[in-house]
């Protein structure tokens, strides 16, 4: 039990200052970032309740958006797919979701494609619509929200192979 | 009151991810309006000593490419200096001594930001070096930006690139002011707009600072124009403005505070 927190505690340091040192600064073709810090909340024990999810989800964002001098954009899109990640659980894995037995080292890597693509769609989506705030300007959020999705879906997948343990 | 509670228990969920959400967007609408970020910002002791310490390490590694850009300016200056007939006096003045309006900081960048709609810089000089709100700031080659919040060590900036960003500047030949906004697009070009038609704009032109605000002296130079046409209501142009900065690349900076700033706005509150 002990361990698992602590795991989760310097994933968390971890995965923000990569992203607030590194990886904010890739600006690939002058705009493209990769979020990958959602990681944390996509990859949070299934078995917890909601309401510490949706917590920690709000801190996470709000970390983020402390070092970006955004305002809130990170942590209303954090609250929200912490709030949702349930729905996305039970669309990408069905039954096992169920049965409360999901670790993320297992299940298949279809599904596990399907849950985080979900999850990065929602939140940059939500993202880039607080950060560029007007409607009129629609098309550049479609557009910075799909490439930028693109980006994070392949780092998080690329990054979720390296570090799973091998199950024996 | 049995049943609010229960209903409280039941939605526990949904409230506290409403509640937090709430919060979030409150932010952010805060953080969209001119000067009014007022709690979530770079500029304090953890966020800034981070970047700070990060900054240590990484500005070695465009040492070069900056010590070039100042090695220019020391030339150009040297220049300046040299044609203008003034004698070097070789006795050290305190730059507070002069009896001059503004006062000249240097400071340098720890965090720069080009790629979202509302960029905010930090950088490495707050309260104790007495960096305020409102003050320019400007590298060698033009101008950067305005500070907004300030922590004993660090403050923000307000980018140029930032849409919320409004700057009076004109054209440098003729006195015809606009106001310069950018419209997050490329991270090399700013708009200059309402410029009445009858101004004589060309491509090629160079913009400077209109010294019209209390922030800003006359002159600090913007960009040159690259292209322009006339707005929808066709009576004043819109400029394209290519920087003179490469904004993506800044290390040195300096800040400007203008000492008659507050009675300037005294006298124009007044009115």
């Amino acid at each position: 039990m002990n361990s698992i927190r602590s795991i989760h505690t310097i994933r968390f340091f971890l995965l923000i200052l990569v992203q607030v040192l590194i990886l904010n600064h890739i600006d690939f073709l002058g705009y493209i970032n990769p979020y990958i810090y959602i990681l944390f909340i996509a990859l949070f024990p299934v078995k917890k309740n909601r309401t510490t999810v949706i917590f920690l989800g709000f801190l996470t964002g709000l970390t983020i958006d402390l070092f970006q001098d955004t305002g809130g954009i990170h942590a209303a899109a954090c609250v929200l797919i912490a709030y949702l990640r349930p729905i996305a659980l039970k669309f990408s894995f069905g039954t096992i979701y169920e049965h409360q037995t999901i670790k993320f080292n297992t299940v298949d890597f279809g599904s596990k494609l399907i849950y985080i693509t979900l999850l990065v769609i929602i939140h940059h989506l939500i993202l880039f619509l607080l950060e560029i705030f007007s409607l009129s300007k629609i098309i550049l959020v479609l557009q910075k929200t799909l490439f930028s999705s693109i980006f994070t879906i392949v780092l998080s997948i690329i990054i979720i192979i390296i570090f799973s343990k091998k199950t024996k | 009151m049995q049943q609010i509670v229960n209903f409280i228990i039941k939605n526990k969920n949904f409230l506290l991810f409403f509640f937090l959400f709430s919060i979030s967007i409150l932010f952010t609408i805060q953080s969209h309006s001119y000067h009014k970020s007022k709690f979530i910002n770079s500029a304090n002791f953890l966020t800034g000593g981070i970047y700070n310490s990060v900054n240590n390490i990484s500005v070695y590694l465009n040492l070069k490419s900056q010590n070039q850009l100042l090695v220019e300016e020391n030339n150009r200056l040297r220049s300046l200096v040299l044609n203008s007939g003034i004698e070097i006096d070789s006795t050290y003045i305190d730059s507070t001594s002069f009896n001059n309006i503004y006062n000249v900081y240097n400071a340098n960048i720890i965090k720069n930001n080009y790629s979202l709609t509302d960029n905010i810089l930090t950088i490495n000089k707050g309260n104790n070096d007495s960096i305020k709100q409102d003050f320019g700031v400007i590298s060698s080659k033009g101008i950067i930006g305005i500070i907004d919040r300030t922590s004993n060590n660090y403050a923000t900036v307000i980018s140029i690139l930032n849409t919320t960003s409004k700057i009076s500047a004109q054209l440098k030949k003729t006195n015809h002011f606009g106001t310069l906004i950018w419209n997050a697009k490329s991270p090399e070009f700013v708009q200059l707009i309402d410029i009445p038609k009858i101004a004589p704009v060309k491509t090629g032109d160079t913009i400077i600072t209109s010294g019209r605000s209390s922030i800003f002296p006359k002159g600090i130079p913007v960009g040159v124009i690259s292209n322009f046409q006339l707005d929808t209501s066709e009576n004043y142009y819109e400029i394209n403005i290519q920087l003179f900065n490469d904004m993506t690349n800044l290390e040195h900076t300096y800040i400007i505070k203008n000492k008659n700033a507050k009675e300037i706005n005294k006298l124009q509150k007044e009115n």
